[in-house]
């Protein structure tokens, strides 16, 4: 078992016949990904590298039976992919683009339908290890568990599973939800889809400055709405107020999203909070073992 | 990008958002000029970003052309926390009779535009919050649907606007809402929203943060950038569109960080203070970062004479490890940056290949975040 995607999942690329789309076409098919082709306007009845290109998801979909696309489009056109997916009846889109609009994304979420599960923009993407990778993560730091992971962070992200793997913890699904500001799939959304996933025994949760994500997991978690096990970690706790880090959506502003909130909302909850990726796994291998907060 | 008021102030009256008369001034010489041409009891203000500009002294009073002198000399060049005023901007003053506050933001939460609201204006809207919550009305608009009047009127009663401006108030709201999507605006927040004796509202102050991403569709309020007193390293990485901040304020900043991704930046920094220093900067050289990349980033972290050691810490996605290897042997060869002082740890995509190219060149590469933070420490204290 696994959340949102699995072997089953068949998969389009959007922007297949760009370099970072063709690219991670191959590499996620080589991963085991079910990719059925991929789409680019204006390149449609094209084959590259063995891959289908079709002019529209619409079309795609008809031909593929494709429920699954993932977003290689630059920022300008990217909010208008992830349009194009929602419409063609695609039920989950993984937008990998970096530096769309903030005003973009507020319109595209207002729109996408409740059924389409949008996972970032500004994020690389999900994976359920050993069955399917939606995403530009690197496939050989994964390995298949019941851990489960989300994150604000990509690289951040590949640090902590290579961490998890070579101590020898499995993961279930790790998804990486993405540092922009206006996100489709918050932390909330995957908890709750972990709490329902039977092989998922445990959460990690990657937050970072800035928001109130991480403050919204941990009321989840003080509702009891989230029961199973969770660690979490905080990036940016060295970060001062006001400068922006890299992601649009890492910033202190005034006393609201500070790491410190953020570690104390967790802590409140009885959920731990690693001090540095090293000591993740450990953190996990203690809370395996006590029962679950019920 | 933060705008500066009188930037701010422009859009609000492209946008028939009411502002004071004013003009901006650069130099004493200027502000003579304007006041010559203006004659009228005015308010001299410092153009910075941060605030609490009144306390510092920077804003004050003047009438004439003879009177401007005095204060324009002492605001221009002025350091407020840190950022010198090379403009002021002088305006008409005004008889208030009272201050509201209005703004609109991005709101996480709801994924939506929000409108935040008080009668309680000119003050800390985060101290109106803590101290008197039910004094501030809060709104998400859904952006599908767009900005209708009901909004503005239910608002005005909810955050206890006079009966008597109410309707000055949801005209000014409609004119703020539609100018937040004209510009791709972050934040518009007019703080205060001037109540005049004569019974006008007008925006006293304008405090404008245009999204960045946004800005491939505005190249007009792109050409504003240039205006803003970032650090010197900061308009250079710009210009090469490398995501470079400058760090400052502990003292004992002594690490350059370069990383691949905001988190892992991000956690490099953090990995740095747990091991008892501190980063002098964040430097996110991106997914698919080519060598040349690389040599740019070095070149200008180390251009900062408080590096003593700098720290390269990449974990390959889409940025592969042999890829990075020759951008940092490319970029140290011509350089004056000595091996001896660079910890790397190259992980990921490739890393068997990257750690190659590296020792072939001399550069040991560290296995964990948390050893390499340690040895720049190290290194940094000898």
């Amino acid at each position: 078992m696994s959340i949102y995607l699995d072997r089953t999942s068949v998969v389009l690329v959007q922007g297949i016949t760009g370099r970072e789309g063709l690219h991670n076409a191959n590499r996620m098919r080589a991963y085991g990904t079910n990719i059925a082709g991929g789409v680019t306007p204006g390149k449609g009845g094209q084959t590259v590298e063995g891959f289908a290109v079709f002019d529209t998801v619409s079309e795609a979909v008809a031909q593929t039976g494709a429920t699954v696309s993932i977003i290689f489009v630059p920022p300008p056109f990217a909010a208008d992919a992830i349009l194009e997916a929602a419409d063609a009846g695609i039920k989950l889109i993984a937008c990998i683009t970096e530096g769309i609009p903030v005003h973009d994304m507020l319109k595209a979420v207002a729109v996408v339908p409740p059924d389409a599960r949008l996972i970032g923009p500004n994020c690389p993407g999900l994976v359920t290890p050993g069955q399917s990778l939606v995403g530009i993560m690197p496939g050989h730091v994964f390995s298949a568990g019941n851990v489960g992971l989300v994150s604000r962070s990509g690289t951040l992200t590949y640090e902590i599973v290579d961490q998890l793997t070579r101590a020898s913890i499995g993961q279930s699904t790790c998804v990486g939800i993405g540092g922009d500001p206006i996100i489709g799939t918050v932390f909330t959304d995957c908890l709750q889809a972990f709490e329902k996933d039977s092989e998922t025994h445990a959460v990690v949760i990657v937050g970072e400055i800035g928001g109130t994500d991480e403050e919204d997991a941990a009321a989840m978690i003080a509702r009891r709405e989230f029961t199973k096990p969770a660690v979490a970690f905080i990036g940016g706790r060295s970060a001062p107020e006001g400068k922006r880090m890299g992601h649009a959506g890492a910033i202190v502003s005034g006393s609201s999203g500070t790491a410190q909130a953020k570690v104390q909302a967790f802590e409140k909850v009885n959920v731990p909070v690693a001090d540095s990726p090293a000591h993740i796994p450990d953190l996990v291998r203690s809370i395996l073992r006590e029962p679950a907060r019920h | 990008m933060r705008l500066l008021e009188y930037q701010g102030k422009e859009l609000f009256a492209k946008a028939g958002i009411p502002v004071p008369r004013g003009r901006v001034a650069s130099s004493v010489e200027e502000a003579v000029q304007i006041m010559r041409e203006n004659p009228a009891p005015s308010v001299v203000k410092a153009q910075v970003l941060v605030g609490g500009r009144g306390k510092a002294g920077g804003i004050k009073f003047c009438t004439t052309a003879d009177d401007v002198r005095e204060p324009a000399r002492a605001i221009l060049g002025m350091t407020i926390k840190g950022e010198v005023a090379k403009r002021i901007l002088i305006e008409q003053r005004m008889d208030i009779e009272r201050e509201l506050y209005l703004s609109i933001t991005v709101d996480r939460a709801s994924k939506r535009p929000i409108i935040i609201a008080s009668a309680m204006g000119g003050m800390d809207i985060e101290e109106v919050a803590a101290t008197d919550p039910a004094a501030i009305a809060k709104y998400c608009i859904n952006p599908a649907g767009g900005y209708w009047p009901f909004i503005g009127r239910r608002v005005a009663r909810e955050a206890r606007i006079p009966a008597e401006i109410t309707n000055q108030f949801v005209s000014i709201l409609g004119k703020l809402y539609a100018l937040f999507f004209d510009v791709g605006a972050m934040l518009l927040e007019i703080n205060p929203l001037a109540i005049t004796k004569d019974g006008k509202l007008v925006a006293s102050d304008a405090k404008v943060d245009i999204d960045d991403n946004g800005l491939i569709r505005h190249p007009e309020l792109d050409a504003w950038r240039t205006d803003l007193p970032d650090h010197a390293l900061e308009q250079r990485a710009r210009q090469t569109n490398l995501n470079y901040a400058y760090l400052s304020g502990k003292g004992n900043e002594s690490i350059g960080v370069i990383g691949n991704g905001a988190g892992l930046v991000m956690g490099t920094m953090d990995a740095v203070r747990v091991a008892g220093g501190e980063a002098t900067d964040f430097c996110d050289i991106g997914g698919g970062a080519k060598a040349d990349v690389v040599r740019n980033a070095v070149d200008i972290v180390t251009s900062d004479p408080r590096v003593k050691a700098l720290f390269i810490n990449i974990f390959g996605g889409i940025t592969r490890g042999d890829e990075v290897a020759r951008g940092l042997i490319a970029a140290l060869d011509g350089g004056k940056w000595k091996k001896d002082r660079l910890v790397v740890r190259l992980t990921g995509t490739n890393e068997k290949e990257g750690r190659a190219v590296l020792a072939a060149a001399g550069i040991a590469a560290v296995e964990t975040m948390n050893d390499g933070a340690a040895r720049a420490v190290a290194i940094a204290k000898m």
